[in-house]
């Protein structure tokens, strides 16, 4: 599929009910709300589906293009963000250790430890900051970048060429985000964990690291490090498809792109949460 | 359908009854009834006066959208031709835009080998030495390492063309190459449109829009305008001169020192 990937999705209807003016009553607004709603979802599903098809079905072609650009986006979704999650794994694990180690300690429950940091961290906290910090830094860039491309006509100039939007443009940055929300959660989760039990070790909790560690790992369970995976690679699928949807399919002009940025950002998390909740129901189930 | 390559007398570009509609609205329609053949080696410039739909009418030509009535067809080949499978007819035209559209994050190397590279999946280094000539024969070379961003509009333009003769195209299609440039960019235009043509080993099929015409009248081979959201096709610069109304004086203002130069 070359034409119309990009811009399917932009219709006058759907422009006219985002640019309607003030409803005259609240059922109005709920209505209005409503459509809108059932709008973006139908063309962020018909997006997602679309680039999970171009995925599949151009995985070998271009390969010297678009996989340089896929090198190039896991960088930029990943590498580069370590640095700032190292911090944020050390912050993470004072945060939860320091307020958790002093009430356990307090009720004479410290060997609940390894349990509270798995399921504080390891199940939620780990995959759902990575995401937010991930959608923060390079999600929002997504946006401007390919809303500007959109809005500079460069995305017409790639289909004159016969080259896939999709393709060029989307399908590297939603393989990287995959990539780098899973990667960057193991580093965070590594990070608190270890920063975890310095601060514990800080505060003279009478702890050992080998029974500290083994707490962990008895807490832990196959299904966590599947879920965990699983999780963290939709939420980087999530984030990645909704800015590219938000940045490529939406803007027409240059000043539409700050409010696709800022409707990228809600419906991410949004969908990130959403998520998150489905799967404490498959934990609660298992 | 035959190719019109091997058979001269299917047309390259053949519509019939064709409305175009505004690449931003799609629905809102700038030019209609369009009846129009374009064969293969033909030279055809469409003139008419800023927001005629010159530019909308060319990228419709070039594929960029649907007509939105009427049946047009490219190589034979019904419109819209956007099935992967479709993709090889595609590839025989190249369109420049207005402004270039070049990407701004690549190189102008970059920007002009990005077809040939994604086409025949090569190396960035292969794609390079196979555009390396076509930089030199537009004068770009120096550029060559240059973003965008740090040339001027008449670079740009002639930027956006190499990336668009980079696959070699059968059918090129210029959007306004004249509007905007200076002197000497216009003269350096106007004589590439001269030996372009006569450089190839075959046939090429050239379609630009402009606001004047008369700087074309040595040059193309057939004229057409675009006026009150209709195509009127002029024929020859003959038929051009002789038909000479009130339709075309709006677009036979020309530039007295380009005059004296051609």
């Amino acid at each position: 599929m070359q034409k119309g990937n990009a811009s399917a999705f932009d219709s006058p209807q759907v422009r006219f009910l985002f640019r309607m003016p003030l409803p005259r009553s609240f059922s109005h607004y709920l209505g209005r709300k409503l459509f809108r709603f059932l709008l973006t979802i139908q063309g962020l599903g018909a997006f997602a589906l679309i680039t999970l098809g171009v995925i599949l079905g151009k995985f070998r072609s271009a390969r010297r293009v678009v996989w340089p650009l896929v090198f190039h986006e896991t960088s930029r979704a990943g590498l580069r963000l370590l640095p700032m999650f190292l911090f944020l794994s050390a912050a993470l694990g004072l945060v939860v250790i320091g307020q958790t180690v002093s009430w356990l300690t307090r009720v004479g429950a410290i060997n609940y430890l390894g349990s509270i940091m798995v399921l504080v961290v390891v199940r939620e906290l780990g995959p759902l900051l990575t995401a937010v910090m991930v959608l923060a830094r390079v999600g929002t860039a997504n946006v401007i970048e390919l809303g500007t491309s959109r809005a500079m006509g460069e995305v017409e100039a790639l289909e004159a060429l016969g080259i896939d939007p999709i393709h060029y443009l989307v399908v590297p940055r939603v393989i990287a985000m995959a990539v780098g929300v899973f990667a960057l959660t193991i580093y965070l989760i590594l990070g608190a964990l270890v920063s975890g039990y310095i601060w514990a070790f800080v505060q003279d909790v009478p702890l050992r690291p080998g029974d500290y560690f083994r707490q962990l790992a008895g807490s832990l369970s196959w299904l966590d490090f599947a879920l965990v995976g699983l999780k963290t690679c939709i939420f980087g699928f999530i984030i990645s498809i909704v800015t590219c949807y938000h940045g490529l399919a939406q803007p027409l002009r240059l000043e539409e792109v700050s409010y696709a940025t800022v409707r990228a950002v809600a419906q991410s998390i949004i969908g990130c949460v959403v998520v998150d909740a489905i799967f404490i129901i498959i934990y609660l189930a298992f | 359908m035959s190719d019109p390559t091997a058979h001269p007398e299917v047309p390259i570009i053949e519509m019939r009854g064709v409305s175009v509609g505004a690449l931003r609205d799609q629905n809102s329609v700038v030019v209609e009834e369009v009846n129009w053949s374009v064969r293969a080696g033909d030279f055809w410039v469409v003139a008419g006066l800023q927001g005629a739909g010159k530019s909308d009418f060319l990228l419709m030509t070039g594929g960029l959208m649907p007509p939105v009535a009427g049946e047009y067809r490219l190589f034979g080949e019904l419109m819209p031709i956007f099935d992967e499978d479709r993709l090889p007819h595609r590839l025989r035209m190249g369109l420049a835009f207005e402004g270039g559209q070049l990407f701004n994050h690549l190189t102008i190397a970059e920007n002009v080998a990005l077809p040939v590279q994604y086409h025949r999946d090569l190396s960035p280094q292969e794609a390079r030495a196979q555009i390396q000539p076509l930089l030199e024969t537009l004068e770009l070379a120096e550029w060559a390492d240059t973003t965008p961003g740090a040339m001027g509009r008449n670079w740009q333009k002639r930027a956006g063309l190499a990336r668009a003769l980079a696959l070699g195209p059968e059918l090129l299609l210029v959007d306004s190459p004249l509007t905007g440039l200076d002197l000497r960019h216009t003269q350096w235009w106007l004589n590439f449109f001269d030996r372009f043509p006569k450089a190839q080993d075959r046939p090429v099929t050239m379609v630009i829009t402009s606001a004047d015409l008369q700087p074309w009248r040595e040059r193309a081979r057939q004229f057409a305008v675009l006026r009150n959201k209709h195509l009127e096709v002029l024929g020859t610069w003959d038929q051009v001169a002789r038909a000479r109304t009130d339709l075309l004086q709006e677009v036979m203002t020309t530039l007295p020192q380009l005059d004296q130069a051609t």
